[in-house]
């Protein structure tokens, strides 16, 4: 499964002023991974993410994609990287202004020659793969919040990234809609040959489809696991690691620091 | 029912331990001693240890772990080590989940009391940092219409002419509301002093000149800036919740390009037009007023005519691009920077205003300094 590193997070810390969030991040995301980022609430998972995104500067650190720092890259770079990563964020993140159809077919307006045609054929199709079928003329405000996270990823997939970020996919969805939704991410990875890296800590779809994971501390500020959460669970030695994974909790485990 | 008063007794069990007994039913409403009291009794104790024991207590509600919880950081503050025993069911485990996280520590925080704000080097610190971010924010426009201006921008022209729809048609029932009022506002004033020579045929030239030069456009601004700026801010600080500019940045768009630059261009297009409009009704509305003062429409259609010059037209219109730039700039930037709640984004719209109505008044006056000097 895993062959050549695709992202690489050296030495990473991160900070808001002076408050320091996490630091000493070391971690590698491998091609084809479906990696996930957990750790209580308010332990730093969306900073991250966002960090990876560059919505944040890293402190100090350095964040590789393909053997390549995009910390230290212009903007310019950062831009042509960006065309290869989808991205769906807590809330959606859809253009509030726009339909559906109009969220879906910008990336492809602004990254690709298709025709006009051509355009309007490509979403039919991405809104189809995610079950939003004939949603184009829809405003994000019309529709549920699930369907709007299912078009989010349709917005995300719309130029085949190599690279797929979400920030909690099933916060806020029933059960059902939220399996529903692993499901389609775990065809669209394998269909799209894609990387995904997601932020989640329901403990379901961790276990359902996640390869590789990274645990956040909240306590020592840094992460204190890395591995296959099947594997974690069993057998990490960090007690809160797999009191988080078997969602139990100890004596020991409340007072963790 | 005095045994009932909820109290506390601190004693000393001996060099080295402290005893605190708790009593009667701690209840809303029951006159509950306050934590105060006893850190002042704690103070002025040296002591390593405190046992907090609560057999004696009969009722309590949520004013009973509030106060424990009080005792129990006070304690950890001054390196005390604290236990508690025989607590009524359910006080103790409700007192292990309420510390099991340990308090943020104050000092990481970043706003400070109201006092704090008040402080002249934090002052002049926030005004210096606004300073550059008014700066940056103009550069970074400028790079954006630069871009722009070589073909190179991802802006949309259909937002671009949705926004010159919302700017213009949209505002022209308030506009010509305020310039008639404006209009005849000037007449009057006119009129009354100008009786006093005899010269009332020059409520036209007054009005004319007036609305041409400063009332039509200042204002078209500012009613542009409390409608349309305010609209921006707003507009551009819910995307900001709702994480739009994050998607709209990391899908390689630049939010300038994409979101401030079409704003800006669509009022500083409606802005003239909206002025010219402006100056038509309110030299109207001084027509009103004057036939009322017994100057006939002809005499004053005649008397304005004469002052009528291209040169007051100009600096009207020359204002009205200037004012529409910097409504666009004030609204665009509270908005970009507008913070990730409801209040930051009711927040973003009151500066936008503010900052707005400052720039048009400064900007005003330096533009009139400047025809002053050039003899416009």
């Amino acid at each position: 499964m895993t062959s050549a590193a695709h992202i690489e997070v050296q030495a990473l810390t991160m900070a808001y002023g002076r408050r320091v969030i996490q630091r000493a991040l070391d971690f590698t995301i491998y091609r084809g991974d479906i990696f996930v980022i957990m750790g209580g609430s308010g332990c730093g998972k969306s900073t991250l993410l966002k960090h990876m995104l560059g919505l944040l500067e890293p402190t100090t650190g350095d964040i590789l994609y393909n053997g390549v720092s995009f910390t230290q890259a212009d903007e310019a770079e950062r831009g042509k990287m960006r065309q290869g990563w989808g991205i769906t964020y807590q809330s959606g993140g859809l253009f509030s202004a726009m339909t559906l159809g109009q969220n879906v077919s910008l990336p492809l307006q602004l990254y690709s020659d298709y025709s006009t045609r051509e355009i309007e054929e490509l979403v039919a199709y991405k809104l189809a793969l995610v079950g939003l079928a004939g949603y184009q003329a829809y405003y994000p405000s019309e529709i549920s919040g699930g369907m709007r996270k299912r078009a989010a990823l349709a917005r995300a997939i719309a130029l085949d990234p190599e690279i797929l970020f979400f920030d909690e996919p099933s916060a806020g969805l029933d059960p059902i809609s939220s399996r529903l939704l692993d499901e389609l991410i775990v065809q669209l990875q394998e269909s799209l040959g894609a990387t995904v890296v997601m932020v989640t800590h329901e403990l379901p779809s961790i276990f359902e489809i996640a390869t590789n994971s990274v645990y956040l501390d909240a306590g020592s500020r840094t992460m204190i696991a890395y591995g296959d959460p099947k594997e974690l669970r069993e057998h990490s030695e960090q007690a809160i690691v797999r009191q988080f994974l078997t969602r139990s909790i100890s004596a020991e485990g409340e007072r963790h620091e | 029912m005095n045994e009932q008063q909820p109290r506390f007794i601190l004693q000393e069990e001996s060099a080295d331990e402290l005893l605190l007994s708790l009593a009667g039913d701690w209840l809303e409403g029951a006159d509950c001693p306050p934590f105060e009291g006893l850190r002042r009794e704690l103070s002025g104790l040296a002591s390593s240890r405190l046992t907090v024991e609560g057999s004696e207590v009969s009722q309590w509600d949520a004013i009973l772990p509030a106060f424990l919880l009080q005792c129990h950081d006070h304690c950890v503050h001054e390196g005390m080590e604290v236990r508690f025993r025989q607590l009524p069911d359910g006080v103790e485990r409700l007192l292990q989940v309420a510390t099991a996280v340990p308090p943020q520590k104050s000092t990481d925080s970043a706003g400070g009391g109201p006092s704090l704000l008040l402080h002249p080097a934090l002052m002049l610190q926030r005004f210096a940092e606004g300073g550059r971010e008014h700066l940056a924010f103009i550069g970074e426009t400028a790079i954006a219409l630069g871009r722009l201006a070589s073909g190179r921008a991802n802006t949309r022209w259909v937002d671009f002419r949705n926004f010159c729809y919302q700017a213009g048609p949209d505002a022209f029932a308030i506009i010509s509301l305020v310039s008639i009022l404006v209009g005849m506002i000037l007449a009057y004033l006119g009129a009354v002093q100008l009786r006093q020579f005899g010269a009332e045929i020059y409520v036209a030239d007054l009005v004319v000149v007036g609305m041409m030069r400063e009332m039509g456009v200042l204002m078209t601004a500012v009613v542009m800036a409390g409608r349309t700026g305010a609209a921006y801010a707003a507009q551009l600080g819910t995307m900001q919740t709702n994480e739009e500019i994050d998607a709209i940045t990391t899908m390689g768009i630049s939010p300038m390009e994409f979101l401030v630059v079409p704003r800006m261009l669509a009022l500083v297009l409606t802005m003239p037009l909206l002025t010219l409009y402006a100056n038509v009704l309110g030299i109207l509305g001084g027509a009103i007023v004057s036939g009322g003062m017994g100057i006939t429409l002809l005499q004053y259609v005649k008397e304005g005519q004469s002052v009528l010059g291209a040169d007051h037209l100009m600096v009207g219109l020359v204002k009205s691009v200037v004012f529409g730039l910097l409504i666009a700039i004030a609204g665009c930037r509270s908005g970009i920077n507008s913070g990730r709640s409801s209040a930051a984004v009711g927040q973003a719209a009151t500066e936008a205003v503010v900052t707005a109505v400052v720039y048009l008044i400064v900007a005003d006056a330096a533009i009139n300094i400047l025809c002053q000097q050039l003899d416009i």
